[in-house]
């Protein structure tokens, strides 16, 4: 899989068949997200490819070697976590990849142009204990 | 009611289109042996004489019942569409069991309509299973050459192992049956029932057509489950939505259980649904927090702000708005001079506004726990009542040894604690209801009219206290308050639907 991974992809890490993580960068001239790599991590759980991964962004302080942020987006929280229809039960095929969620999540930002975060962020992401598949997100806007 | 028999005539203008159709009513309720059919409006004024006012038509149907309803109208929609049962059975769960429309949409746009529902256009054929050699599976990469894979119409090729896993997590998992998708990436072609069969396990099917049939029931308007636990029934009533402003549909399950169509919580006349929800909140936010606080507080004189003084001395700095007032007399510090420790001012005019303002509150509240009170009661009552009525049952035992009296001439007992339940149960809600209600005449009538109840109901419960020896002497009178507070709860009901339906009652909410 290393060799032909498309640009702007690649394994971050990939030891063991539980979790994975992968860095990505946006290909365009997108201003939001430029000269920046973003890490997603990646959870399995035995079900998968029936069910949908766990996909999040992580945080590195940009202080350490490899600094990853949190992109701006409105769909994405301050805490990492992505409201994205193809990651939920409903929206989710088996017949998706690493690769395939790489590549949509990377689309999703180069699309996107606001620079804000979703509506009820601060609150989300001081109150939300629970994991990302047991929300159920509410997809009100199909256009970013 | 006038818009319902609007809504009737649409409704039977497309039934001169497609005639089959209009037979469907008709012969559903022959099957079930009963005399009305479908149409709530349509006959109203025909039977409305044998139903009394607070009663509503309705049906019980088994899990045959359904099963049998829904093929029929599978069958009819496939005949008039020329389409196999399979496919429209998936259209007609698209379409929410909304007949007309979805013949009206496929008449008009058979394409698109087969696109949106997950049909492809090509849809004939028995679905099996296929090695195809050189075939390598998308979700688990496996390339053996003999694969056993499975495609729907719509060209998505997986092999059986993962079909039957993504199916499983569907079912099972996700609780899915009507609208389980192609597991292809963005393919929305819905697994139809043949392809199920094929792939899935006996055990898995079951619970793929219960499922199924559930979705019958929750997609159609006129259908609900009958809520009590283990209960396998379900009520066809043709109440809308729209009516419970003006209605209250009590329906009884085979099971013996009461409940209201239009909310499915138990039995809750003559309250309107929309007020017993508003009741229902109201109690579970106040109730026995409402008694304490009457008890033990006082109000903020500025911002109302209720405070449990708890020590300490008379001044009193409001946490909230910072308002300094006295504890005693209510009226402002600053009026006190140096007579801290001991509040001489009763008669000051700051002092003497804030406490008609705190009187009024609490007079609200008060005016609350009458009712909720009377409502609890009740609740209580019904629930001590209960337990008699197991122990009655012990009682008809002996009373058949004791008293020579045979089984069939003790069920009074057993009638009459039915009687107190229900009667109860009403005058339960009458309090809720009374709580939202304005004063004018009706409400006097309606007030005698629970009155008359209550009194009933207790000289009957009352008399279950009698030692078991005397129960056989007094049959004759337990029989008579039977049959009384039958007869009340009879007029209090029908007094309050008719005014119900009327809109003549006057509420202190809006709602």
């Amino acid at each position: 899989m290393k060799e032909h991974l498309p640009p702007g992809i690649s394994i971050a890490k990939s030891e063991n068949l539980e979790e994975w993580q992968m860095d990505i960068r946006v290909l365009d001239e997108n201003p939001l997200y430029q000269n920046q790599v973003y890490r997603l991590k990646f959870t399995f759980s035995s079900k998968y490819p029936i069910e949908p991964p766990e996909v999040q962004f992580i945080e590195l302080p940009s202080t350490s070697e490899t600094p990853r942020p949190i992109p701006i987006h409105p769909h994405i929280y301050s805490n990492g976590i992505i409201c994205l229809d193809l990651l939920s039960s409903a929206g989710w095929s088996p017949v998706q990849t690493v690769e395939s969620v790489c590549m949509s999540i990377q689309s999703m930002l180069t699309a996107n142009t606001r620079d804000e975060r979703p509506p009820g962020d601060s609150d989300f992401v001081s109150y939300n204990r629970r994991r990302p598949r047991d929300i159920n997100f509410f997809y009100d806007d199909d256009n970013v | 009611m006038e818009s319902d028999d609007d809504f009737m005539s649409v409704a039977s203008s497309g039934d001169d289109f497609l005639d089959t159709q209009a037979s469907d009513d008709e012969s559903l309720g022959e099957d079930f042996g009963d005399d009305f059919d479908g149409g709530f409006s349509k006959d109203k004024d025909i039977v409305a004489t044998s139903r009394k006012p607070y009663e509503v038509e309705f049906k019980v149907l088994s899990p045959d019942d359904i099963d049998r309803d829904q093929n029929q109208q599978i069958n009819e929609v496939s005949s008039i569409l020329s389409l196999p049962p399979e496919s429209s059975a998936i259209l007609l769960r698209y379409g929410r069991w909304n007949r007309e429309k979805l013949i009206e949409g496929y008449m008009d746009h058979p394409e698109e309509t087969l696109e949106e529902a997950g049909l492809g256009t090509n849809f004939e054929g028995t679905p099996k299973t296929e090695v195809i050699p050189g075939f390598v599976c998308d979700i688990c990469c496996e390339d053996g050459d003999n694969l056993e894979t499975y495609a729907m119409r719509c060209g998505h090729r997986f092999c059986v192992d993962c079909y039957r896993h993504y199916l499983a997590q569907k079912i099972r998992g996700e609780g899915e049956a009507a609208r389980i998708e192609c597991p292809g990436d963005g393919c929305n072609m819905i697994v139809d029932s043949k392809s199920l069969s094929l792939l899935v396990t006996p055990a898995l099917k079951d619970r793929y057509y219960t499922l199924l049939q559930r979705t019958y029931v929750d997609d159609k308007e006129n259908l609900k489950w009958c809520p009590a636990p283990n209960c396998e029934y379900a009520v066809d009533c043709s109440v809308k939505q729209r009516d419970l402003r003006r209605i209250v549909p009590t329906v009884q399950c085979n099971c013996k259980h009461h409940f209201c169509f239009g909310c499915t919580l138990n039995d809750h006349q003559p309250a309107p649904c929309q007020l017993v929800k508003m009741w229902l909140k109201k109690c579970e936010d106040d109730s026995e927090t409402a008694n304490w606080i009457s008890a033990n507080t006082k109000e903020c004189p500025r911002c109302h702000s209720t405070i449990e003084k708890n020590g300490g001395c008379n001044h009193m700095t409001c946490r909230k708005c910072k308002h300094e007032f006295c504890w005693m007399c209510m009226g402002l510090w600053s009026e006190h001079g140096t007579s801290w420790y001991n509040c001489n001012r009763y008669e000051e005019k700051s002092g003497s506004e804030a406490r008609t303002a705190q009187a009024k509150s609490r007079a609200s509240l008060e005016r609350y726990l009458h009712y909720y009170n009377r409502y609890a009661n009740h609740e209580q009552s019904a629930k001590l009542d209960k337990d008699l009525y197991l122990k009655t049952e012990k009682k008809m035992t002996s009373l058949q040894s004791q008293s020579g009296l045979s089984w069939i001439e003790v069920q009074f007992l057993d009638t009459a604690s039915q009687a107190l339940q229900q009667c109860r149960q009403t005058l339960k809600w009458t309090y809720a209801f009374a709580y939202y209600l304005a004063r004018n005449n009706l409400t006097e009538i309606f007030e005698d009219n629970q009155k008359d109840l209550e009194l009933a109901v207790e000289n009957l419960s009352e008399m279950f206290e009698k030692p078991v020896p005397e129960l056989a002497n007094l049959k004759v009178d337990i029989l008579d308050k039977t049959a009384y507070c039958n007869k009340r709860r009879v007029i209090l009901l029908s007094d309050t639907a008719e005014n119900l339906k009327n809109g003549e009652w006057s509420f202190n909410v809006e709602w």
